[in-house]
């Protein structure tokens, strides 16, 4: 049996104020895996994630990376883990390059080795004309992908990723995920925190989602989207008349003068309701999904899960 | 992690805190000297002239050896507390937390950070002071050991105050309302067996006082307290610092939530 990249076994954690971030976290992530870990704000991820990289110190319950206890064995567990935090913690007043090789140093690789594991990473990264000035002087996205090339330092068998494109551009967030998915090609496992939905929809196999200090879902990225059975769409229409045909398994709202929105169930193909607003003098333009298949899969899982714990 | 990564760790803390003092060494060096200086000129010039001998040394001879002590404690004190503080404020020592690095390399790296500050620093008010007198040193295993030991237990003391510290002010305090009296009243510019009961006795309770008489004793070989007394409250407090350092490294104090 292959040993888990992460095995979280019920872990807790209760800040001194009495909050209670984690009620009991467990999951497991393979290796080689693109893992989406999400929830809300508050939900306990950070902490979650705090606690797999020695930053926060868990009340209960263990986590072992690649089969090593992070509690029993912390150096040898953190020599598997590479982090990209939430916030920006590197020195703004040192270069990139050296914040790298620092990085490397921590770890107990040699100068001569992390130069050249800086230089690749920073250059991959596209970094590479900013390696010698002050990190301070780099862009908010130069910043983030500066944390992942620090993170890739060690070349960790474990890379976790806690909101890496907060705040960043379209194009740098897809150079970004470009470069992430071609290390975890290369067999680095991968656990990524994000709340673009679309971008976990796209790139992680597997999914937990978690709130208030508890898993609520944790399946393949596949099956959780297959069990979305109504979707709703945007059609962009020559003009609406003033009383909608009814459709049946359908429901149609008038947004504007040439915008109606259509919510059937997945069973129903697009074709027999383009025929259908067709007969009734209605001729579609364009058409698009009113939100992210995830995004809605997440909310009502969210808000489900607090229904049944009021 | 093996004795050889430790070392890399360890090399790179040194390094990287020695990049610090130079980048700006405008905070980190040309200040102390400045303010010797200023010392040397007031105290060891204009007023000591007017002063007599001190165990057979010009008043300037005499201070001397405090004075150094002095910038050497300070500035160790300093180096720490806001470097240190400065990675907690600043989130960089989360490099570190997160690394297989094992707390003691933490704390060596910064301590030898901080002594090579004081050492720096030191050597720079001593070349100073030899255009205000001559001085020969009497025992120079002594005198570096003094230094050494002096800077320790300053350092682990900075250390220990910035893992407390929860904003710059706080790092401030300790300075500025007790390393500052310690200092003026440790003998850097008398011998304390000029002063009369209780405040000789009092005095004894000072720890400076054996880090300058120590330094001191090395330097003109002449000293208020017995030299093996010095090195033993020195080695005393260096370890009390570092266990109580570590403890809170591991703890996690003020690092980890």
């Amino acid at each position: 049996m292959t040993t888990p990249a992460l095995h979280v076994n019920d872990l807790r954690k209760t800040y001194g104020n009495g909050v209670e971030a984690l009620k009991g976290v467990s999951l497991t992530v393979q290796p080689g895996d693109f893992f989406a870990l999400l929830g809300p704000n508050g939900a306990g991820k950070s902490t979650l994630i705090g606690i797999l990289s020695s930053l926060v110190n868990a009340s209960s319950g263990d986590a072992e990376v690649f089969g090593v206890s992070i509690h029993k064995h912390r150096s040898e567990a953190m020599r598997l883990i590479g982090l990209v935090p939430q916030e920006i913690n590197f020195n703004q007043f040192e270069k990139p390059f050296d914040i790298c090789v620092n990085q490397a140093g921590f770890y107990g690789i040699g100068r001569a080795e992390a130069s050249e594991r800086a230089e690749r990473y920073l250059k991959e990264l596209r970094l590479w004309d900013k390696a010698h000035h002050q990190a301070r002087m780099l862009s908010g996205g130069m910043k983030r992908r500066l944390m992942i090339a620090r993170a890739m330092m060690n070349e960790p068998k474990l890379l976790i990723l806690d909101e890496p494109t907060a705040g960043v551009d379209i194009e740098i967030r897809r150079s970004m995920w470009q470069f992430v998915s071609g290390i975890n090609a290369a067999g680095t496992t991968v656990i990524l925190t994000t709340h673009y939905l679309e971008e976990a929809e796209q790139l992680c196999r597997n999914i937990a989602i978690i709130d208030q200090g508890r898993i609520v879902q944790n399946t393949t990225m596949k099956s959780l989207l297959a069990t979305l059975d109504v979707e709703t769409f945007v059609l962009d229409v020559s003009s609406v008349p003033d009383a909608l045909p009814t459709l049946p398994g359908v429901a149609l709202r008038k947004l504007d003068d040439h915008t109606i929105e259509a919510e059937m169930s997945r069973a129903h193909d697009l074709n027999s309701l383009f025929a259908a607003l067709s007969g009734h003098g209605i001729t579609v333009t364009s058409m698009r999904n009113k939100a992210n298949r995830l995004e809605e899969l997440f909310v009502r899982l969210v808000e489900h899960g607090r229904e049944n714990a009021a | 992690m093996s004795g050889a990564t430790n070392l890399v760790a360890l090399g790179t803390i040194v390094r990287r805190e020695i990049m610090r003092i130079l980048r700006i060494w405008t905070q980190t060096l040309i200040p102390p000297a400045i303010t010797m200086t200023l010392y040397f000129v007031i105290f060891g010039k204009l007023i000591g002239s007017r002063i007599g001998t001190m165990h057979g040394f010009t008043y300037m001879q005499y201070i001397v050896p405090g004075l150094v002590m002095m910038s050497i404690i300070t500035n160790s004190y300093g180096n720490i507390s806001s470097s240190f503080f400065g990675a907690k404020f600043g989130r960089f020592v989360e490099e570190m937390l997160v690394s297989p690095m094992p707390n003691w390399v933490i704390l060596l790296g910064y301590v030898t950070g901080a002594v090579v500050r004081g050492v720096i620093v030191g050597a720079l008010v001593l070349v100073i002071a030899l255009f205000f007198t001559d001085l020969h040193v009497a025992h120079p295993l002594i005198t570096f050991l003094s230094v050494v030991l002096g800077a320790s237990v300053f350092s682990l003391a900075g250390f220990v105050n910035a893992v407390f510290a929860k904003k710059f002010d706080d790092i401030a305090l300790v300075p500025t309302f007790v390393l500052t009296p310690l200092t003026y009243l440790g003998g850097v510019f008398y011998s304390v067996d000029l002063l009369g009961e209780p405040w000789h006795t009092i005095s004894l309770a000072n720890p400076i006082l054996y880090m300058v008489n120590a330094f001191r004793f090395g330097v003109l070989g002449v000293s208020d307290v017995p030299i093996v007394t010095a090195f033993v409250v020195m080695l005393v407090f260096v370890v009390g610092l570092a266990a109580v350092a570590l403890r809170l490294l591991t703890r996690g104090v003020g690092l980890r939530s």
